[in-house]
């Protein structure tokens, strides 16, 4: 038994995909040639004032209506007070002590068990704008430079209590989060363009013990991979200065991600006093029932349901359910495909398989390829008018051409060729055009059959039986 | 004046970033007593169990439409900029270490 | 007469009546301004050829014969903590000495739209914070009734401007009496309207929840006429009141028949000049000759104003004020790096009074005074409202004292911020409240100054207010309503 547990909260930040800012009629669009994006008010200029975007905190209150999140009626915006160039007012405008929404939890799926994180809250506020270094790093960097497009951007913040106990569990937890938020379509979670980012709160106690540890917040963690990595590292660095007897400062720490460490940032402003009042150019946001309601009705399904629902309506297994899930288009074109037929397992073999292969490989888009186009093809895979190997190639020739398999079938001739009449030409074909495979087979090598099997069903493009040419081979050789 | 004090007026004129100079730090901060002399007057009265009035108008946020408007042009945006770079505001290293 | 010497409705009637252009009648301010404001100093910028293109523009219109609203080719002159796109826009404080606004604000707007020349932007205490212009980082406007003496703040630069004849109407903002406060000192009709009835978008912010901009004129028609043009709902505000505008100028003449004003005994009480205490209540008894009914009324709470309102006000002015860090407009010091920029740029930027303000608003809010100071001020807000509201139940308006004594000498309180604080005693609770409120003249004390009284509604009732004020104007006899002003002395006395 391990003599430490770890323990690790979360504070998740979404950047939700509306078309205009937070508080003004700016595009809220990702890139954009620097601070081309800005107005009066996301600048922050003397005299501006907001205006909440309704699409925001509806969106916001999806996001809390799927975490279980309890919507308050009414709730208040307030000001953290704090200097940053890329803070245009001097404040954020953000949600203290009368958030959003409170409480939640979000069940997801860890080695093939279900868990579950409990939240702290859920609310609403707004981004900050970007500054790029003129330099390395921020530590060497003679100047930067501010670019506020991004200010403004509706900002969702998701905080977890300390629920989760390992790096790799705060990766499931963290990507079981951004699929459910991109289910219902919130945001396009991207970490590496910075809509979604996470920071840790973490901490070690004795295994057993209830009572917190001191907890150091790390930052700059940029991908999945980057949560559990410095995670892990934290974990490993508190533990050692624990059993050599040290204390861990409350500190916050900076992922590095060259040499792969967590660096303590020693000495940067004590603890910070964000001066919280309430944002006196808003009023309280108010929240109908009848909205939420309304929000609620409208929610998709969500992964860890339709994970439940793929099994228990097609008899999937778990890690093909997961598949579905984990790539929801693709799960999308499943259950289509569903609908018109009914070998499920085949199905999704097909689809989680081949299907899956040729639209990766060729890059096709998912929303472009029909269903009943694999329908077909399995059907008459099924009836035996094909051969698999067809049915391979004609996936293939309908997914580049979008062309019915039915009538490629049909006008390709590619029906499947069967019994000694039709075969025997090809047969015979084969066998006079190999002598030296046909002797080699005599005298014993029985690899040689497969060579002129191969033959056989190159000659026909693939539409002949294997077994049915292996076996009149060794009849028409041997005799 | 006590030390005490001196320390929390230094410590707010940080937070605050303002720069006092030393013969201005100690004017402010006697002004700053006499001036919560009066602000202190308030702590007679009992406050108990009333709601703080954080605006006068009992009146809901107002919601605007999700639609994009345009954006000032960058040149309005950087009219008044103390210090431009290319499109973007330039600001002095970051960290006090040299 | 001349031009310059008219009030805003008669101007508006000649102009109608196309007895004079709105040429003439800019140029005739602008000479004005031209012989006066060397002496007086109450503008910051003038911006005479916009004026002159406006006025031409309205001309123009006329001749055409467009429907033209009352007000088009009436100068107006614009405290300079109203944003003005393209003018100067400098709050008097050095670290907006040179900020160009690349947005109108809402006001503004409007009054572009009507047609009303924009003679210039009026001096002011630096970010609105004072009561007697002194705190400009520029220089200090002078009373047009002594020039020895203060306008009052800190839209002192606008009451002057209208005092002397150098603008017949003018903007203010009133965050705890500086439109009342400065027309009280100038002998004028200051109006500070409910909080939310004119849209704040483009008022430099000094503290949001009790900015208000409001007219000051030389009379209630005036500034009836003014508020008409400037008030009304704003998608851009949200905290701008989603009401009706009344036609103001209407029923102005109604009377005070059957009106109930109440006296706020409290304010007589206090240390107040006894020439001012005894001109309000002169004022009350013509009322109450002429059918209003009178009464005494308490507001306990008004001397527990002052503190909440010196701890709210500079609580969100610190961080309002936030904003000026030298990164994207602004007055920017020279430093080796970031935090030293900040602190540099906000020290040299902001002055004294400024400095004072966010100083006690960054204690109010900091960690462990925040609920002794910050929102202990907020729940006596509330009870203040609740006083005003128990009040009403029993009067229609609340009439008191403007400011305790007439304008006080240049430099007479400048070093002791509390006297200085002082003088807003009569306007402050009104504003924690958000309730209309207006100055109206109140005769002459002895030394020869203007003394104000004020008068309280309960939210949107302005129009109540100014019918008030309309009467009292009425009433006025053999009483000198403008300074006399010796001009000709080269602008230095």
């Amino acid at each position: 038994m391990d003599r430490y547990e770890t323990v690790i909260g979360l504070e998740i930040h979404v950047e939700l995909q509306t078309a205009s800012k937070l508080f003004c009629g700016c595009s809220a669009t990702f890139g954009g040639e620097p601070n081309s994006n800005c107005c009066p008010v996301c600048l922050g200029l003397p005299g501006s004032l907001p205006v909440f975007n309704r699409r925001a905190i509806e969106l916001a209150a999806t996001a809390a209506l799927a975490l279980n999140s309890e919507i308050q009626g009414k709730s208040r915006f307030d000001r953290k007070n704090y200097f940053y160039p890329d803070l245009p007012k001097a404040y954020q405008v953000s949600q203290y002590d009368q958030p959003l929404a409170k409480g939640g939890f979000l069940d997801f799926r860890i080695k093939n068990e279900i868990r579950r994180v409990n939240l702290e809250r859920v609310h609403l506020e707004e981004e900050a704008g970007k500054l790029l270094h003129a330099g390395e790093s921020i530590l060497d960097a003679e100047y930067s430079l501010v670019d506020y497009n991004r200010a403004g951007i509706p900002l969702l913040e998701i905080v977890t209590r300390p629920d989760l106990r390992s790096g790799s569990e705060a990766r499931f937890f963290l990507e079981s989060l951004r699929l459910l938020l991109l289910y219902i379509g919130v945001s396009d979670c991207k970490m590496e363009e910075g809509s979604l980012r996470c920071d840790a709160n973490i901490s070690l106690r004795p295994t057993g013990s209830q009572e917190l540890g001191i907890k150091t917040e790390v930052k700059n963690m940029n991908s999945f991979k980057a949560v559990e990595a410095a995670l892990e590292f934290e974990a490993v660095r508190q533990e050692k200065i624990l059993n050599s007897g040290g204390k861990v400062g409350q500190e916050t720490c900076h992922w590095n991600e060259e040499t792969r460490e967590t660096i303590p940032l020693r000495g940067k402003e004590g603890s910070s006093d964000y001066r919280y009042f309430p944002e006196p150019d808003l009023l309280p946001l108010l929240l109908e029932k009848s909205l939420i309601r309304e929000l609620a009705a409208s929610l998709p399904e969500l992964p860890l349901q339709r994970f439940q629902r793929l099994q228990d309506n097609y008899g999937l297994a778990e890690s093909e359910a997961q598949i579905f899930i984990d790539n929801r288009d693709l799960g999308d074109f499943f259950e289509s495909a569903a609908k018109t037929y009914n070998n499920y397992r085949n199905l999704a073999n097909w689809v989680q398989g081949d299907f899956l292969f040729q639209v990766r490989e060729r890059g096709y888009r998912l929303e472009k390829t029909l269903p009943d186009h694999l329908v077909e093809i399995l059907v008459q895979l099924d009836n035996g008018e094909i051969s698999r190997p067809v049915a391979k190639n004609l996936l293939a020739e309908s997914l580049k051409t979008g062309r019915s398999p039915l009538e490629l079938i049909a006008t390709n001739n590619l029906g499947r060729i069967t019994g000694r009449d039709q075969l025997l030409p090809l047969v015979e074909q084969v066998i006079a055009e190999n002598p030296g495979a046909v002797d080699n087979f005599r005298r014993g090598k029985e690899k040689a059959v497969a060579f002129l099997v191969g033959k056989v069903m190159a000659l026909s493009s693939g539409r002949a039986d294997p077994g049915e040419l292996n076996r009149l081979f060794r009849d028409i050789i041997t005799k | 004046m006590s030390e005490d004090f001196l320390k929390e007026v230094e410590h707010v004129s940080r937070l605050a970033r303002l720069n006092l100079k030393p013969d201005e730090k100690e004017k402010v901060a006697g002004q700053l007593q006499s001036i919560l002399g009066i602000a202190k007057k308030i702590q007679e009265l009992d406050t108990t169990g009333v709601e703080p009035t954080s605006h006068v108008i009992n009146l809901p946020a107002i919601l605007r439409e999700d639609v994009v408007r345009s954006s000032l042009p960058v040149d309005q945006v950087l009219l008044n900029a103390p210090k431009r770079n290319k499109n973007y505001f330039q600001v002095p290293r970051i960290t006090a270490v040299e | 007469m001349k031009l310059h010497e008219n009030t805003a409705v008669v101007l508006s009637q000649l102009l109608a009546k196309k007895e004079v252009s709105a040429i003439e009648v800019t140029q005739s301010f602008l000479n004005r301004i031209g012989d006066l404001d060397p002496l007086l100093k109450a503008f910051v910028t003038l911006t005479p050829e916009f004026a002159l293109k406006t006025a031409a523009e309205v001309d123009q219109k006329r001749i055409n014969g467009k429907r033209l609203h009352p007000l088009a080719g009436v100068p107006i002159a614009i405290k300079d903590n109203i944003c003005t796109e393209g003018i100067k826009t400098t709050c008097a404080s050095r670290i907006l000495s040179n900020y160009h606004p690349p947005f109108d604000a809402t006001v503004v707007s409007s009054l572009k739209a009507i047609g009303m020349p924009l003679l210039g932007k009026t001096n002011m205490d630096e970010f609105a914070m004072g009561s007697s212009t002194e705190n400009s980082a520029f220089f200090t406007s002078r009373n047009p009734w002594d020039p020895e003496r203060v306008p009052g703040g800190s839209s002192g630069g606008s009451a002057v401007a209208v005092a002397a004849g150098m603008a017949p109407l003018a903007l203010g903002s009133d965050t705890g009496g500086s439109v009342r406060q400065p027309a009280s000192f100038c002998g004028l009709i200051g109006l500070r309207p409910t909080y939310g009835r004119v849209s704040r978008y483009g008022l430099i912010a000094f503290a949001s929840s009790l900015d208000q901009i409001g007219p000051l004129a030389l009379t209630a028609e005036d500034a009836a006429l003014l508020l008409g043009a400037i008030a009304g709902y704003d998608r851009l505000d949200s905290t701008s009141l989603p009401e009706d505008v009344p036609d103001y100028s209407k029923e102005l003449g109604a009377g005070i028949k059957g009106i109930r004003i109440g006296l706020i005994g409290e304010n007589v009480d206090q240390q107040f000049d006894p020439e001012v205490n005894a001109a309000v209540k002169r004022k009350l008894t013509m009322l109450e000759q002429h059918g209003a009914v009178t009464g005494e009324v308490s507001l306990p709470l008004t001397d527990y104003g002052l503190g909440a309102y010196y701890l709210i006000a500079p609580s969100e002015a610190s961080s309002n004020l936030g904003r000026y860090d030298g990164v994207r407009y602004g007055y920017k010091a020279e430093s080796r790096h970031l935090e030293e920029m900040f602190s540099n740029t906000r020290g040299e930027g902001f002055g004294a009074e400024v400095k004072r303000r966010i100083m006690i608003g960054t204690y109010a809010l900091s960690a462990g005074y925040y609920d002794a100071y910050y929102l202990k001020a907020m729940q006596v807000r509330t009870m203040i409202r609740r006083n005003y509201e128990k009040a009403f139940q029993s009067f229609d308006l609340i009439l008191g004292a403007a400011t305790p004594t007439p304008a006080f000498k240049i430099g007479e309180k400048s070093d002791d911020p509390l006297q200085m604080y002082l003088s807003d005693v009569c306007n402050i609770n009104d504003a924690l409240a958000g309730i209309p409120s207006i100055s109206v003249p109140a005769g002459l004390h002895s030394s020869g100054l203007p003394m104000g009284m004020q008068i309280s509604a309960p939210p949107s009732g302005e129009k109540l207010l100014l019918a008030a004020a309309h009467f009292l104007d009425g009433q006025k006899r053999g009483v000198p309503q403008r300074p006399q002003l010796e001009i000709g002395e080269g602008g230095s006395k």
